[in-house]
């Protein structure tokens, strides 16, 4: 709520009905720019932060622990096991065209594997990653 | 006490989708079903746990199974109201445990039991609530012994 114009644009996306993991990706940067003048997403610590092992949950203790190391291709659920099917909107279009079930997935996954809420550049980061790869 | 039950099945005139080997989703289930509790596992049949289960499950989504699933307030009512509506008998699906698991009540327990026990931790299953693993037609609620994809079960069951 820091950032009320960020949050206009994303609401303003969500009232449209059809976002993008491009226009996705652009709110995020815009929100991380308020704060870090500059800010540019890298694809690069997306990749990094994708990879990283955060060790907060025994079971999920990264991203790749449901996602694999190839977010391109289908996962699996680390304690039920189900199908995830592809997270990079290059190999999954119906990814990040909601801003709110990303936000959900943001605020679930983040809180588990994360321990924490992600910031925006965190967000922006990684949707470059899976937009464009590494 | 099978055949006993069949033929009370045909007189109620109840229709081949009330076997236990099909577990359609009801009708009314609501869209936040599939989209909230299908996305980690199976969007279980309700019957398959009694309704006051539900209710402890749902009374604990912050700490569901090792995950967190907490559901904001109007959706987890809907969700809430609508396994309440179409639990399971109480009897039949007894013992789920604490937390309530629905493959740890008498019915699952007794409709498993000659599934070989190290075939639970195989990669291919490696929980026994991925009922798609063996059961591929899980989602249309098929679990016909006929559509068992492990052939290592299609093969006991023969013998």
């Amino acid at each position: 709520m820091k950032h009320p114009l960020a949050l206009l644009a994303l609401l303003a996306a969500t009232a449209a009905g059809a976002e993008t993991p491009r226009g996705l990706l652009d709110t995020y940067a815009a929100e991380a720019a308020s704060r870090t003048p500059g800010f540019q997403a890298s694809a690069r610590r997306g990749a990094d932060f994708f990879g990283r092992r955060f060790g907060v949950s025994e079971k999920m203790p990264a991203c790749v622990s449901c996602h694999t190391e190839d977010p391109a291709q289908a996962g699996r659920h680390a304690i039920t096991g189900k199908d995830i099917k592809p997270l990079a909107p290059r190999a999954n279009p119906a990814r990040f065209t909601d801003a709110a079930k990303a936000e959900k997935w943001f605020g679930r996954n983040c809180g588990e594997v994360v321990g924490r809420p992600c910031s925006a550049a965190e967000k922006a980061d990684l949707l470059r990653f899976l937009a464009e790869g590494a | 006490m099978k055949t006993a039950l069949c033929a009370l099945l045909l007189a109620a005139g109840l229709p081949l989708s009330a076997r236990a080997d099909r577990l359609p989703l009801p009708a009314d289930a609501p869209p936040a079903y599939a989209a909230e509790c299908g996305s980690c596992h199976l969007a279980f049949p309700p019957a398959l746990l009694a309704a006051a289960d539900w209710r402890r499950v749902m009374a604990g989504l912050d700490r569901h199974y090792g995950d967190n699933a907490a559901l904001d307030a109007d959706t987890a009512r809907v969700i809430g109201d609508f396994l309440a509506r179409h639990g399971g008998n109480a009897d039949r699906y007894a013992n789920a445990g604490t937390p309530p698991r629905l493959t740890a009540t008498a019915w699952f327990q007794r409709k498993h039991r000659k599934v070989p026990s190290p075939l639970w931790q195989d990669a291919r299953v490696r929980s026994a609530a991925n009922c798609s693993a063996c059961h591929p037609q899980a989602e249309q609620g098929r679990y016909g012994e006929r559509d068992i994809a492990l052939p290592e079960l299609r093969h006991r069951r023969e013998h």
